[in-house]
């Protein structure tokens, strides 16, 4: 017998909470992947450790979700027990790893903003906010300089390299915009000095972006259409082969202490 | 370029000097003194050093391979990042290992090469499958259980680095035995299905964790010199004993059989166990493991996929070198 998913009140803070929660251990997951498959020791290393930054934040910010939310759900039943459609996080970070350099464009992407969301939530209202906020930003600082040098490595690197991180970038572009959208119940959360409006951070995002891309001597897609979804629970096709793998132990052992 | 400095090449003065050189280096030895990458050392020392701390290495990091099976598919949060971190640190083990074998004089790439080209081994034990989460348990407690058993005594092996390596080595491995341990604990706690779930992995790997030590002592090939020279103290039959009667208690507080129905205990309550299928060891180093294949396929995989990436590193390196030599010349 197979664990039904559980029902989760979405009030405006835990639906907040959960797409956060949700970015963070979708991406560190994806990161999670390279474990004993990077391209030398040193990224199977800083890939984990980045993943581990991550997992660490969602569970953090499940178990606020959960506490907020005040009904029998926790960290695990949220990760585990939620389907495809049931997901809240971007677009951007359930995209395959694909090559290094695509694993890395989406992580600089992600993290750009991070770092500046982050630091703009630690003056958030709401103190388990502020304090998650602190503790992430100082790692989404570090992920930030990890995947830039990356970033201008592979950019001004060899030719290959080149042509791999600029085809990384013209894939990964149109998930970028989702990170900046925000819908009503969120727009309360800003009103109340709860969350921040990412879309002030936009044009720090992009002065970050232009300066290490320029470095690589790549280029920014100048297209303006940007892919949504992922924030209502409309995903790429990837995330439920993802979410099958994350959950094949839950949804077969039902109710199991591990 | 740490091996850049080190007095890497042999001397070519051989006979009465070396003879005299030799017996100094024994003295040294057998004084409890640590030998350091820059210190005399006879040829055959270096070469035995430098393929078991490249075998160490390798193991490490195609260990990463059965325990990385399980990280996407941990079964709780808790779980995931603990193992996540498990296998991080064990690349860190590689990693120090191969820094190690580096002040032997011979550099990483050539000993990852070797490996990936199969003339270096790494532990046979890699070569079985994790097929349940009661496999990571297992592997927590009786691979890295027999791994401590080995490596405990590493600390106090005659080369420098590789004692010292072993140090900070075997505090993460005690870490990863415990966490092994409570992970069956959970297990064996819990309902019918996960208990089942645990024996079968217990019957799966005890016999492979056993032949980790090595073929019996009659038999072993390397333990003269290398007890000799103070890098093996205890002999392949000894440390399995050791692990043994370590073991089967904690078995036994996990309600657990051990799969050896003609063990027994004697007088002086050591557990005396039955005969170990050499062949199926002799099969796995050959080869012929259940998994050889893969693990050097993923390996192998993981080397070529990355070669552009660090190609790309070492030409952004160069690039980079040239621009500042150019501008320090304007």
């Amino acid at each position: 017998m197979a664990t039904a998913n559980i029902e989760v009140s979405e009030t405006p803070l835990v639906l907040y909470a959960l797409r956060r929660a949700d970015d963070a251990l979708i991406l560190g997951h994806r990161l999670s992947e390279w474990c004993g498959h990077a391209p030398m020791l040193e990224e199977d290393m800083a890939l984990s450790n980045i993943a581990l930054d991550l997992i660490g934040q969602a569970r953090e910010l499940y178990t606020y979700a959960a506490k907020t939310e005040g009904k029998d759900n926790d960290e695990d039943k949220l990760a585990y027990l939620r389907d495809v459609r049931q997901y809240r996080n971007l677009l951007l970070v359930e995209q395959p790893n694909g090559d290094f350099a695509q694993t890395l464009v989406r992580q600089f992407f992600y993290s750009a903003f991070a770092d500046l969301y982050w630091r703009a939530m630690m003056t958030s209202r709401d103190a388990t906010l502020a304090a998650i906020a602190a503790k992430s930003e100082k790692e989404s600082a570090y992920h930030l300089r990890h995947a830039s040098e990356w970033i201008i490595r592979l950019g001004d690197g060899t030719d290959e390299s080149h042509r791999r991180a600029q085809a990384a970038i013209d894939q990964l572009w149109a998930f970028t915009g989702e990170m900046f959208a925000v819908d009503d119940g969120e727009r309360g959360l800003i009103h109340a000095g709860i969350a921040v409006d990412p879309g002030t951070l936009r044009g720090r995002w992009l002065t970050t972006l232009s300066g290490v891309i320029g470095e690589a001597t790549l280029t920014l897609p100048q297209t303006d259409w940007m892919q949504q979804g992922g924030r209502s629970g409309r995903h790429s096709e990837h995330l439920g082969h993802l979410l099958s793998e994350l959950q094949s132990m839950q949804r077969t052992f039902p109710g199991q202490t591990w | 370029m740490y091996t850049q400095a080190l007095n890497t090449a042999e001397t070519d003065d051989r006979g009465l000097e070396d003879a005299a050189k030799a017996a100094q280096f024994q003295a040294r030895i057998d004084a409890e003194e640590r030998i350091e990458p820059n210190d005399w050392m006879p040829a055959a020392y270096r070469k035995t050093l430098t393929r078991q701390i490249s075998q160490h290495a390798h193991s490490e990091i195609v260990g990463m391979l059965p325990e990385g099976n399980w990280i996407t598919r941990a079964p709780t949060l808790r779980r995931k990042a603990a193992l996540l971190a498990k296998v991080q640190d064990e690349c860190g083990h590689g990693l120090y290992l191969y820094a190690a074998a580096e002040t032997l004089g011979t550099s990483r790439e050539e000993l990852v090469d070797a490996m990936l080209a199969g003339k270096a081994k790494y532990s046979s034990i890699f070569n079985y499958p994790t097929l349940t989460w009661a496999d990571i348990g297992t592997i927590g407690w009786l691979v890295d259980g027999a791994a401590i058993m080995n490596q405990i005594p590493l600390c106090r092996c005659s080369y420098g680095p590789y004692a010292r390596a072993m140090i900070r080595v075997c505090k993460e491995e005690s870490f990863h035995q415990r966490q092994g341990y409570e992970i069956m604990l959970t297990l064996c706690r819990g309902s019918d299905e996960q208990k089942a779930m645990a024996q079968d992995a217990l019957n799966r790997w005890w016999w492979p964790v056993l032949m980790m030590f090595g073929p019996p002592d009659a038999t072993s090939q390397h333990s003269d010199t290398s007890t000799k020279w103070k890098i093996k103290r205890f002999s392949n039959d000894e440390l399995r004993q050791k692990f043994i009667d370590a073991t089967v208690p904690q078995a036994q507080y996990l309600g657990l059989t051990i799969p050896d129905p003609g063990m027994t205990q004697d007088a002086e309550g050591h557990w005396r166990y039955s005969e170990i299928d050499w062949t199926e060891f002799k099969q796995v180093l050959a080869g012929n493991g259940p998994c050889n294949r893969d693990r050097m396929a993923a390996r192998r995989k993981a080397h070529d996929d990355g070669a552009w990436v660090r190609e790309a590193a070492a030409s952004y390196a160069a690039k980079r070198t040239q621009r500042q030599t150019a501008q320090a010349a304007e």
